[in-house]
């Protein structure tokens, strides 16, 4: 048994925590998302010459070869610094799609330029109805001559206002709900008939509504199989809940810290508040909630590090751990930072709104409550 | 022990439900929403008004309504059910009642018509700059200069002070003895020399709140409310009134009715929400505490209506009633999945998703804010401790 780290995953840890430290303060944060596209191309940049982009991706691929530990490390440190680049969306969503399931030639054609930076990619899954299910698919993907004609609409889609190559889960046979019939499909931002509403999120998140009015596709814009692409999509969202689980361990850290400071510092009354027992009490609460997560995370990576499907319930445990958790760690910060804490100006309310995001991405508490349930109390 | 409404309150109800559904129009609720809000809520009121509804907890003899306790319960449902927003506070709720209880008669008559028919905005300069709950920290200071007090410091939170014509203000007018002696409470002019309004973006991402700047504003010492040095008896007073207003169930009410509501229309792999038993638990946890709190501000309107005014006891109701409101906002945004992150922005809300979650966002984070204005909920337990539990 070893929760250490590498020597590489430490100097990865350190280099991220400088970068923010750096080059990423809260101005600069906010001036980011306040821009027109709401990221720094010069941040994705650094990110791309410090090889953080090509950490996850195999080494026959151009990747650095990374494991679930790494990508863990740097989703917790992206957490911190409150980033707002899309890692998930595109090196996580995008790039595991095309690793995942796709051919030599969409490997070769994608991933070297995910890893320098200049394909900037988004998975395009969720739809108005859906909710929580992606298998909830009414977008069409229908064959013609050679290639393929997709038509529908996908919505909220990360880095869908940013992406230049979107892949997009599209019915190909099947009803709405069937976990077969569907399929992935590689297709450029710019493609005919493809168009988008951007908008922000309350995280700060670039997000788009993407309609597909008869696009037409050529037969390499396919990526796997046609009608098995749920077995691709699990795989890659299962290790990118891991992942925002570690970002969300991240945020919860950083506030906490950021409210325990607080505490210390401010007075009421004559005294620092810290000094009040209910209030030590509240922030012994928090902490002990951290670690409870912090903890659970380690489980799931290490069940995952030893074998990527035996680890479901698990993800579905974290995933309510830390929606339970992250509520009372930034309900308690808000709280305690008063009326500081419901400013915009503050990055307390921040954080809160990213763990918000966070906790709904992929299935909320009550989703993954219910899906450990099936499992663990199955007769 | 009763609790079923006479023949007089049913006709009152339907008088209330009459009123609301010919006044509160479609019109107003598009302005109120989109519009010019200060122009959308005088107008409101001002109906109101004319009704002779306007103030629900003034004397008559002040042009109050004199309505019962329950009469009052009517009302502020009938409101709340269809998402009518109350009379702004600061006029009627606050400044208002500390006038007519503490003021000289040249006050009554000059002041108390334009907080009724809404011509005068009110606005409250309380909170101070790293004040926070502990009030009487207050460093806003008044020194006398011949018939006028001058005026330097700083306010915060101040609601809506880009509107308002008037504000009422605790200022330091003395140091000497305990902090909570030598404050004084005054209306200032915010036309006057000296004032300037920063306007504070909330987590909300709108702007209601403010920094208000006082730099030898130079205020009449007939504005001063009650006696000079003993402002503290009227702030107390008036926090008082600002607690039980703030339980606000019939807006917990509404909640859970709009939470059922968008839950029997979000379907999750063919299934409805509404039907999960996980969902359908929390809901009924939800009622269940709310159903209590109903008959838990009832008994303290009760009360006032006997013995006049709310007591600690009043410290309760907005605990409570805060936790409620936000576990209620906190189940619709959960109602709402990915939607709830979807920031209002002026886009067509039909185009972009669900055309209610813009609404339950702005409730959900600016009802943050409600454990922690009016006095923080921690130190509502402290008054409780102490004054109704004894406990020192």
């Amino acid at each position: 048994m070893n929760f250490e780290f590498s020597e590489e995953q430490q100097m990865v840890r350190d280099s991220i925590a400088r970068f923010v430290q750096d080059d990423y303060d809260w101005d600069t944060r906010r001036a980011i998302v306040a821009s027109d596209t709401g990221i720094s191309d010069k941040a994705w940049q650094t990110f791309a010459e410090l090889g953080w982009l090509s950490i996850p991706f195999a080494e026959e691929d151009g990747g650095f070869g990374g494991t679930i530990v790494d990508t863990m490390v740097i989703m917790e440190e992206i957490g911190k610094g409150l980033i707002v680049e899309p890692y998930l969306p595109s090196v996580l969503l995008f790039g595991g799609l095309v690793a995942g399931a796709g051919s030599e030639g969409q490997r070769s054609a994608w991933i070297p330029s995910l890893i320098d930076g200049s394909t900037s990619g988004a998975f395009a899954y969720l739809e108005r109805q859906s909710r929580f299910e992606m298998t909830d698919c009414l977008t069409k993907a229908e064959a013609s001559g050679d290639g393929w004609v997709l038509s529908g609409e996908k919505v909220i889609v990360f880095n869908g206002a940013n992406c230049n190559q979107m892949v997009v889960l599209a019915r190909t046979s099947g009803e709405q709900w069937d976990h077969d019939g569907l399929s992935l499909f590689i297709v450029p931002a710019d493609a005919d008939g493809l168009k988008r509403i951007d908008y922000p999120m309350m995280d700060g998140q670039r997000v788009a509504n993407i309609t597909f009015d008869n696009v037409a596709l050529g037969a390499d814009a396919l990526l796997g199989e046609a009608g098995s692409a749920m077995a691709t999509v699990e795989a890659v969202v299962r290790e990118a809940t891991i992942a925002l689980m570690a970002e969300a361990v991240g945020c919860m850290g950083t506030l906490n810290a950021k409210t325990l400071e607080y505490t210390k510092t401010r007075e009421q009354f004559g005294v620092a508040i810290g000094s009040f027992q209910s209030l030590q009490h509240r922030m012994v609460d928090t902490m002990m909630a951290y670690e409870q997560a912090k903890s659970l995370l380690y489980k799931v990576v290490c069940e995952y590090k030893q074998d990527p499907d035996s680890a479901d319930a698990s993800i579905n445990a974290l995933k309510v751990l830390v929606e339970r958790n992250a509520k009372l760690v930034y309900s308690e910060a808000t709280q305690m930072h008063g009326g500081m804490g419901i400013t915009d100006e503050l990055d307390i309310g921040h954080y809160a709104k990213r763990l918000m995001m966070i906790n709904t991405t992929f299935g909320d508490a009550r989703y993954h409550r219910a899906k450990y349930m099936d499992k663990a109390f199955a007769a | 022990m009763d609790i079923a409404f006479s023949a007089d309150e049913l006709a009152f109800r339907e008088e209330v439900r009459a009123f609301f559904d010919e006044q509160f129009d479609d019109e107003l609720v598009g302005r109120l929403r989109s519009g010019d809000f200060k122009e959308a809520v005088v107008e409101w009121q001002q109906r109101l008004y004319k009704k002779g509804w306007i103030a629900a907890n003034w004397p008559v003899e002040y042009g109050g309504t004199g309505w019962s306790p329950t009469q009052k319960y009517i009302y502020e449902t009938e409101r709340s059910e269809r998402g009518i927003p109350g009379v702004i506070p600061f006029g009627v709720g606050m400044v208002g009642p500390m006038i007519y209880q503490f003021g000289t008669q040249e006050q009554k008559e000059r002041f108390l018509p334009g907080i009724l028919n809404s011509e005068t905005w009110w606005c409250q300069g309380y909170s101070e700059p790293g004040s926070g709950s502990d009030l009487a920290s207050l460093k806003t200071k008044a020194e006398l200069d011949g018939d006028h007090y001058v005026i330097n410091g700083a306010k915060i939170w101040t609601s809506y002070a880009q509107y308002a014509d008037w504000i009422f203000v605790l200022v330091r007018t003395s140091n000497e003895g305990k902090k909570q002696e030598g404050i004084t409470f005054i209306l200032v002019d915010m036309k006057s020399e000296g004032i300037k309004v920063n306007p504070i973006i909330s987590i909300d991402n709108e702007h209601s709140l403010n920094e208000v700047e006082f730099s030898d504003v130079r205020v009449p010492v007939t504005n001063v409310v009650g006696e000079i040095n003993k402002g503290w008896t009227v702030a107390k007073a008036l926090l008082a009134h600002e607690r039980t207003g703030i339980a606000d169930v019939a807006q917990s009410k509404r909640n859970i009715r709009l939470v059922k509501q968008a839950a029997a229309e979000e379907i999750n792999g063919g299934k409805r929400l509404l039907d999960d038993p996980g969902f359908q638990a929390r809901l009924a946890d939800l009622e269940i505490e709310l159903m209590a709190l109903e008959f838990t501000e009832l008994r303290t309107l009760a009360a006032m209506s006997a013995g006049g005014f709310p007591g600690p006891e009043s410290s309760l109701l907005k605990i409570k009633g805060t936790e409620l409101q936000q576990a209620t906002q906190e189940l619709r945004m959960e109602t709402a999945a990915y939607y709830q992150g979807v920031l209002p922005n002026g886009m067509d809300p039909e185009v972009l998703g669900h055309s209610w979650t813009h609404e339950a966002f702005r409730n959900y984070m600016y009802g943050r804010a409600a454990t922690i204005y009016g006095g923080s909920n921690e130190v509502q337990k402290n008054i409780i401790a102490k004054y109704v539990l004894g406990l020192e």
